[in-house]
């Protein structure tokens, strides 16, 4: 077809630039919704920080302070202007700055979805793949069921069920995850133990149906009947015909569950009592600490957009005809 | 050995959980033959094809006979052996180039793998050995082809590459499973050409499956007739053809050039007029300078190959493609070009179907719920009225009323079309606009679509923009015909002037290239293409 030049087209850059664009966007938007819901609170804000028996001259120093008499946009322009230089303000409750609350919560939380992802992802995607190669086998159905029940079951039961068989009746693990952060690699197994068996049982579901899936669409495409009509064993056709093939969707799904771990773990981390970032935003709403709420907010939905950028960005690596443009027929 | 058949099965039967699908098939094929298998799509080709390189499809089972492929009897031999076989002794090309390609890879990697697991070939030197193919098969740029991932060639080049593939392992029996339906006439001459050529270079046996009888006249020794997975008949090519014993082989056989369309008495007004249009997407024009008039009660054809603007001068129409210069009118008034721009009135006059009717219907919903929608959403009938509309139409496209309650997925190829041209007459339209509506059916289900489109012009005042690469299939019904190349329209007359006097050397070629039955019609287009050259 005779078209008029086009510039050459680069999609890796252009995927970049409209990603982080947008990327940007839902950053802004998300942290607006989160002030507009810390403002949404019931109560006097400085009246729940000060107490029952403080005078009304604290109160309005207080509101002065935080300066609460405010409308609300200015005071979010305030926080967004502030966060840009670096600074997120400082803990209402314990007068330090936010920063050094969030920062050590933060690594926790990481360290404990980085730990659970070792386990998860391998068991997940192995299973997934396992249950596809022996589709409708006793293997597949019992794997499909045994996941889609632990899927099912609510996370803070899972919590107290593994806490009552491993910590109070057989005694291997402490049931609190609150021992001292220091000292070498023992104390960390025992603490990290309990919660990631949790969270490995809780969130292995999606990303073993979603690899079965994948793996099952490919395995029934044209290209690999062909691979089976040119005499390529089975081995070789699931590990170099098929499974590049479900690179893509494996990718995406494991990166989505290693941003679930981290943010969306609230329960499991109240029900072990671990020091992690969501475990902070709730005792943190509890107090009324708005600027350490919203820090978090701001932190689970930048976690949130990278990780859903970097899980479309592989995917996109992962795949020819997203990487290489067509340029049409030669 | 001379006369041992590369290929030999005797008395095959395969059969699903509650039905046969081959029953007593022989066949025998020899070195430097092409073996024809001709059939209608369910009358169990892939099967057999499968089943010559010793493949079931899941759920099914060998009942009874054997396939010997080169001295090995394949149902005998153990997977690993099997495996062997295939590898060494047989390749086969698909239907569907684009799909049977791995898109991960580069194609010179896949092309050569039974070169790397067989021989253990060096890398470069599998390289060099696709180049020189690529060559041969008269691909482009040969020592660069092979770096391409599979979607940046066009549909032909990568069918020619497929082709490759098959003679990476020197098999001594290649299954052409309908290797030219998805191309061009053009494209499928040289396609042809280069199957007879390569079967004669490499005295290897071939089987060429299609559902087309004049492709397969033109290529096979010898010609198998398949229906309902049973043989109807088989013989010689030219005794088959011109002497066919069986009922259903004569109907094959049967030059369909029936009636030439009726001429409407009289200048028919212009339902739709375009004026000047160029269109295309994200700001580049790939059809430019179009005006042609659809007039009322007539059927236009619009033939191209593929990339010659046609779906995309349809679309246009419809409203779907950003609308560059020019103008458009409906019945006298201004189409705009956007389908948003457009009053509820408007789209309801002009009515689009499909190629493939099982990506335009529904497969959740039902019959009734599919047709009923645009006679509720345009005519406002309900209950009691819309029950008759639904059955009217349906007795209009020749199907049982209880077709109503069923969904697509039950339906045949040919019975989906019609359901999709009752969705479209339910709006009542002006205009229909039939883009390539009949080419993925079989020649005899093609046949009762464009008979039924007959009679249904007969009966209402239709416009028919109908949208087709086969020229030649057109002469018989078309009124007007407009040949389109390269975005813009090449030749734009009454059909039985074009088709007694094309003037232009490109809807020459296009004639040429259609595939006649005749004996000889394939070497004096070549002979002719040699002359050219």
């Amino acid at each position: 077809m005779s078209t008029a030049k086009r510039p050459p087209s680069r999609p890796i850059r252009d995927f970049v630039i409209s990603r982080s664009l947008s990327g940007l966007v839902s950053l802004i938007l998300v942290t607006a919704l989160i002030f507009i819901g810390t403002a949404m609170l019931p109560g006097d804000t400085a009246s729940a920080l000060l107490g029952q028996n403080a005078t009304p001259a604290a109160l309005e120093a207080l509101r002065q302070d935080l300066r609460l008499d405010d409308p609300l946009y200015l005071r979010y322009f305030g926080w967004f202007w502030d966060v840009l230089h670096g600074d997120l303000g400082v803990s209402l409750a314990s007068g330090r700055p936010v920063s050094e609350v969030l920062l050590p919560r933060l690594q926790n939380s990481m360290l404990l979805a980085l730990v659970a992802s070792l386990f998860l992802l391998p068991v997940a995607i192995g299973g997934g793949i396992a249950a596809a190669i022996w589709k409708d086998s006793w293997f597949d159905r019992a794997l499909g069921f045994t996941s889609m029940l632990f899927l099912a079951m609510p996370a803070f039961l899972v919590g107290y069920i593994l806490i009552y068989a491993l910590s109070v009746r057989m005694g291997w693990f402490p049931s609190m995850s609150v021992a001292p952060l220091m000292g070498g690699v023992g104390p960390w197994v025992k603490v990290l133990a309990l919660p990631v068996l949790a969270l490995v049982i809780i969130g292995q579901a999606h990303t073993m149906k979603l690899t079965r899936t994948a793996i099952l669409s490919v395995l029934s495409t044209d290209y690999i009947l062909m691979a089976e009509v040119k005499g390529i064993s089975r081995r070789r056709i699931i590990l170099l015909h098929a499974l590049p093939n479900a690179l893509s969707p494996i990718l995406s799904i494991s990166i989505l569950t290693v941003a679930y771990l981290i943010v969306d773990v609230v329960v499991v981390e109240i029900v072990f009592s671990y020091p992690g970032l969501g475990k902070l935003m709730v005792d943190s709403v509890a107090y009324r600490d708005l600027t350490v709420v919203q820090a978090c907010g701001l932190f689970f939905a930048l976690i949130f957009v990278a990780m859903n950028f970097l899980a479309d960005f592989l995917a996109m690596l992962a795949n020819p005809r997203q990487r290489v443009p067509a340029r049409g027929a030669v | 050995m001379m006369t041992e058949p590369v290929l030999r099965i005797d008395g095959l039967k395969i059969a699903a959980k509650t039905t046969t699908i081959l029953e007593d098939i022989s066949l025998q094929v020899q070195r430097g033959e092409i073996f024809g298998i001709i059939g209608e799509s369910g009358a169990g080709k892939s099967t057999l094809a499968m089943a010559v390189v010793g493949l079931l499809r899941s759920g099914c089972q060998r009942k009874a006979g054997s396939v010997t492929l080169a001295g090995n009897d394949l149902f005998a031999l153990p997977q690993p052996e099997l495996e062997r076989v295939r590898r060494r002794k047989v390749s086969y090309v698909a239907q569907s180039a684009a799909a049977a390609f791995n898109p991960f890879y580069r194609l010179s990697d896949q092309i050569t793998e039974l070169a790397a697991l067989e021989l253990g070939t060096p890398k470069a030197e599998r390289h060099r050995m696709a180049a020189k193919l690529f060559a041969e098969l008269q691909l482009p740029d040969p020592e660069n082809f092979g770096k391409r991932y599979p979607h940046q060639v066009s549909g032909g080049q990568l069918q020619r590459a497929m082709i490759a593939m098959a003679l990476i392992n020197e098999p001594d029996l290649i299954i052409f499973d309908e290797p030219t339906t998805a191309l061009d006439v053009t494209t499928q001459l040289e396609v042809i050409r280069l199957i007879r050529k390569i079967v004669s270079d490499r005295n290897c046996g071939a089987i060429y499956i299609s559902h087309d009888l004049a492709v397969v006249s033109q290529l096979a020794d010898r010609v198998m007739v398949l229906r309902h997975g049973k043989i109807v008949e088989t013989g010689e090519t030219r005794a088959l053809i011109e002497n066919p014993q069986e009922a259903y082989t004569r109907d094959l056989v049967a030059n369909k050039t029936t009636t030439s369309a009726a001429q409407v008495a009289g200048e028919a007004q212009a339902t739709v007029t375009v004026q000047g249009l160029a269109a295309g997407y994200s700001g580049v024009s790939t059809i430019s300078g179009i005006s042609l008039d659809l007039a009322a009660g007539k059927i236009t054809a619009l033939v191209g190959e593929s990339g010659s603007g046609k779906t995309t001068l349809a679309r246009t129409i419809a409203g779907l493609v950003d609308l560059h210069a020019g103008q458009m009118l409906l019945k006298g008034k201004a189409l705009p070009g956007r389908i948003e721009d457009r009053s509820p009135e408007a789209r309801r006059r002009l009515q689009y179907i499909h190629q493939l009717p099982d990506l335009a219907l529904n497969p959740r919903q039902t019959v009734r719920d599919i047709v009923g929608r645009p006679l509720t959403k345009f005519g406002g009938l309900r209950g009691a009225a819309l029950e008759a509309a639904l059955q009217q139409l349906m007795r209009d496209v020749e199907l049982p009323e209880s077709f109503l309650d069923r969904v697509p997925g039950s339906l045949s190829g040919g019975q989906k079309q019609r359901i999709c041209i009752a969705r479209a007459l339910a709006a009542e339209p002006d205009v229909l606009i039939c883009d390539e509506v009949t080419s993925a059916l079989d020649p005899l289900v093609e046949e009762s679509i464009i008979q039924l489109l007959l009679r249904l012009m007969g009966q209402r005042p239709l416009s028919i923009l109908f949208i087709t690469h086969n020229l030649l299939l057109t002469q018989r019904f078309a009124h007007e015909v407009v040949v389109m190349k390269e975005g813009r329209i090449v030749e734009a007359r009454p059909a039985a002037d074009l088709f007694a006097a094309p003037q232009e050397d490109y809807t020459q070629r296009l004639l040429a290239a259609t595939p006649l039955m005749e004996r000889g019609w394939l070497e004096a287009r070549l002979h002719a293409n040699e002359a050219t050259n």
